[in-house]
């Protein structure tokens, strides 16, 4: 019996924290998010792509590394630490695994070996399964698609845009097609893209085996629900690192702010609650792994649980930080931000909880 | 991540499957004295819980590792069949072994540092629940400050003849023993002043008033000691090294006061209660408030037992750091499980306030009662405050508290 991350999944894990460390220091991020400043973006992509965070899913045989959605999460909370400004919950989790349980053979081959080589990358658009906003809604007929997709994920560097209807079939659609209208939307977290998109009569490959199973659209969400979650967990447990450094050494009343009690609790309170917040996690993406029965209700809570307990972090590590922490400059924001997109992204926490209940036959 | 137990333990989860299916419905014909340690009213086996005890102890159910000198089973100890025992107990209800201060408190502190003859004369009938243990710790002027206390303890002709008062201690009027601090150095600085003593309630001089606390059971009392007399070789530890022992049994405490399979297991009779009750003939399962908080519940009870598990296993993996995780287990679980069994109460409304004998009362009044027990348990053993301390200094580094200048 082990609980716990394995030390391949914390190597890759330092990995990848590391090279954002190195890579992605505060200034860069602030380029990307603020300026827009591509260069710099697609050196990081490129840098981190080295690492294999977009193989991790895909099998062996595909020229994918053939790994878990443990490793996934494990390399999810390093990108929400480092607030990275890059794909990886749709790109690289969502998309192969919908694709391993949706695609026929001939689909999966074909999309698997051009994702490990970086050709497609792909977005994705699934919010209209679990609950359509902004009147969006899509329908297939014939292979072709119509309708809106609201709040698409991870169009970085896409080439492909995966959605699904409210049946949740699943289809792809080449952003080569015809009949496709971008519209860029913007949100409070500049560190990653979303957009809405159009399609009129647009060609559609639709996974073959979608139309008479949810099993692949269950999947991905699940596997995106806990991945997302991580990033959140990562993001936290850096801004309450923030917090217990400058606490140790922000002086008011000629003593270290760290050592009022006030400010001692709220980071007692804040580590109190991300603890079981790395249990939950690694245990949901452990029960997705092994196909447990009890998956769905693990990642539901998984994602609603820590978007949670990483809200009140955000707030909590902010105050902290005192005005400083209210600034621009410190760029503690960007965390705050992050978790606060998160948290509705594939589901608000009500929404998530509420399929958690019913999934338990309630 | 791997959560199997192996295929060792699959045998022994079976054996253990089947000891539960023959013991189901077991009752006690002697009443419990321990709050909380359930009802099992409908069952056809009846037996004394010390007999309970000694079944489980010869199963290895219970004190395993204890050495059988000593009235254990005398094995190896083994955290996965603990653990094993504790889920599969909780899932089908089955009573488990008697706990309180002396099993789960004193037990481990004599094995460490007891006197080879304080081990033979109180372990075993303490595991077979003929010995109750009081925790003499507290005093009116010493609760958190526990280091402050003022009982004190003079050697004097070979006896230590104890004078003062301790106050809130649990069980204290069905206890044979206490195992008490008492100041015994006074010009010694405030830690290194205590020793660990064992105080037998009926020696003369004792008076005990009991408290009745906030749910109208007495579950505390005051104990008073007057000249108080019991032989030198009643100390555990050295003299003025209590503080060091009784350090030892906290830690055992806290791990004690919150359990997850308990946990769990109210969560599911919380289930089954709104599956029940209804509001406008509608029931409260499916209401969607309800059904929200329930469910955040819910994730917060499997976050808290995912976490046990991590700590678990950083004792079988010593490479594994849970320092934290171990660390927030006292806060975390007491205070869940005080919402837990409140929010069973708000889900019935009205009927949620009935108490004691009242007709329509649902579950015997146990929503209730375990919403204040859980609040004892919020302050008893440290309070979440100072289990807040401890976590940021201990666990996160945080600069200590300047120290107030004496007399200032
Ligand atoms: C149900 C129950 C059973 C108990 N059983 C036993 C028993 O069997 N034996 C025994 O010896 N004792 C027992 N106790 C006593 C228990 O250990 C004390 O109540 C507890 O340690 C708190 O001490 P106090 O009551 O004096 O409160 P105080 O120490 O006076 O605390 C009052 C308030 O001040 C806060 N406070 C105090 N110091 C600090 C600080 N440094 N920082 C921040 N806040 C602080 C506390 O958190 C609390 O909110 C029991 C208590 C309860 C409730």
């Amino acid at each position: 019996m082990y609980f716990g991350l394995s030390e391949d999944q914390i190597f890759f894990q330092d990995n990848v924290k590391k090279f954002l460390e190195d890579n992605a220091p505060l200034d860069v991020i602030r380029k990307i998010a603020n300026e827009d400043d591509k260069t710099s973006k697609e050196d990081l992509h490129k840098g981190i792509i080295t690492l294999g965070i977009n193989n991790i899913l895909i099998p062996e045989d595909n020229g994918g590394l053939g790994l878990d959605l443990l490793f996934a999460t494990a390399v999810s909370q390093s990108l929400g630490e480092g607030i990275a400004t890059l794909p990886f919950s749709g790109s690289y989790v969502m998309a192969p695994i919908a694709i391993k349980y949706g695609a026929s053979e001939e689909q999966r081959n074909f999309y698997l070996n051009e994702m490990s080589n970086n050709n497609f990358n792909f977005s994705i658009g699934f919010s209209e399964f679990f609950g359509s906003r902004n009147e969006s809604e899509l329908s297939f007929l014939k292979n072709k698609v119509n309708g809106k997709t609201f709040f698409v994920m991870d169009f970085d560097y896409a080439t492909h845009i995966m959605v699904c209807d409210k049946d949740g079939q699943i289809g792809i659609v080449s952003l080569e097609s015809t009949g496709i209208e971008v519209v860029d939307l913007i949100t409070v977290d500049k560190t990653r893209v979303f957009k809405e998109i159009i399609f009129k009569n647009t060609e559609i490959d639709i996974l073959e085996n979608t139309s008479s199973s949810k099993e692949a659209i269950d999947n991905a969400i699940d596997a995106g629900r806990i991945v997302i979650a991580a990033d959140s967990l990562g993001a936290s447990k850096a801004m309450l690192d923030k917090a217990i450094e400058y606490s140790k050494e922000r002086k008011q009343f000629n003593r270290a702010i760290g050592s009022f009690q006030a400010v001692k609790h709220m980071c007692a309170e804040m580590a109190a609650e991300l603890e079981p917040c790395y249990s939950i996690l690694w245990h949901a993406a452990h029960s997705f792994d092994s196909k447990e029965k009890n998956k769905k209700i693990m990642a539901c809570h998984a994602k609603s649980h820590i978007s949670d307990i990483s809200k009140m972090v955000s707030k909590k590590a902010t105050e902290v930080h005192g005005g400083m922490g209210f600034t621009d400059l410190l760029g503690l924001h960007y965390w705050f931000k992050r978790i606060g997109v998160n948290r509705q992204m594939l589901g608000s926490p009500e929404i998530v909880r509420e399929e958690a209940a019913k999934s338990q036959g309630l | 991540m791997d959560l199997n137990f192996g295929k060792k333990y699959k045998d022994f989860t079976k054996e253990v499957k089947d000891f539960c299916k023959k013991y189901k419905g077991i009752h006690f014909i002697d009443s419990s004295k321990v709050p909380l340690s359930g009802s099992f009213k409908s069952g056809e086996i009846k037996m004394t819980r010390s007999d309970w005890q000694k079944i489980l102890i010869e199963k290895g159910y219970f004190a395993r590792s204890i050495p059988s000198e000593y009235g254990g089973y005398g094995g190896e100890s083994d955290i996965i069949k603990s653990r094993i025992i504790a889920e599969e107990f909780a899932k089908s209800k089955i009573p488990p072994p008697m706990g309180g201060q002396g099993i789960d408190m004193l037990v481990p502190t004599l094995l460490e540092l007891g006197t080879e003859e304080q081990k033979q004369k109180y372990i075993k009938p303490t595991l077979h629940g003929e010995i109750i243990w009081c925790q003499g710790y507290s005093e009116p002027n010493a609760g958190s400050d526990l280091a402050s206390l003022q009982t004190k303890g003079e050697l004097i002709d070979g006896n230590w003849v104890i004078n003062g008062q301790k106050i809130w201690t649990s069980t204290a009027q069905y206890s044979q023993m206490m195992f008490c601090l008492v100041r015994t150095e006074p010009d010694a600085s405030k830690h290194a002043g205590i020793s660990y003593l064992l105080i037998p309630m009926d020696t003369p001089g004792i008076e005990i008033r009991p408290l009745v606390d906030m749910t109208l059971n007495a579950g505390f009392n005051e104990v008073f000691f007057t000249d108080v007399t019991i032989p030198e070789k009643n100390i555990v530890g050295k003299r003025g090294e209590g503080w060091a022992v009784a350090n030892a049994t906290l830690s055992h405490e806290r791990g004690s006061l919150s359990d997850p399979n308990a946990m769990m297991n109210r969560l599911n009779s919380l289930i089954d209660r709104m599956k029940k009750e209804t509001i406008n003939g509608e029931k409260v399962i499916n209401n969607p408030v309800y059904r929200d908080k329930l469910m955040k519940i819910q994730g917060k009870v499997i976050a808290f037992q995912s976490n046990s598990l991590r700590v678990l296993s950083a004792k079988l993996n010593k490479n594994q750091d849970v320092k934290i995780a171990a660390m927030i287990q006292k806060l975390v679980g007491t205070e869940l499980r005080h919402e837990l069994e409140g929010f069973a109460i708000d889900i019935m409304g009205e009927l949620g306030t009935l108490y004691e004998n009242s007709p329509n009362i649902r579950d015997g009044g146990s929503w209730q009662i375990a919403y204040m027990y859980f609040l004892g348990l919020i302050i008893g053993g440290g309070t979440s405050q100072i289990q807040k301390n401890i976590i940021s200094e201990r666990g996160l580094g945080m600069p200590k508290e300047p120290k107030v200048q004496q007399g200032a």
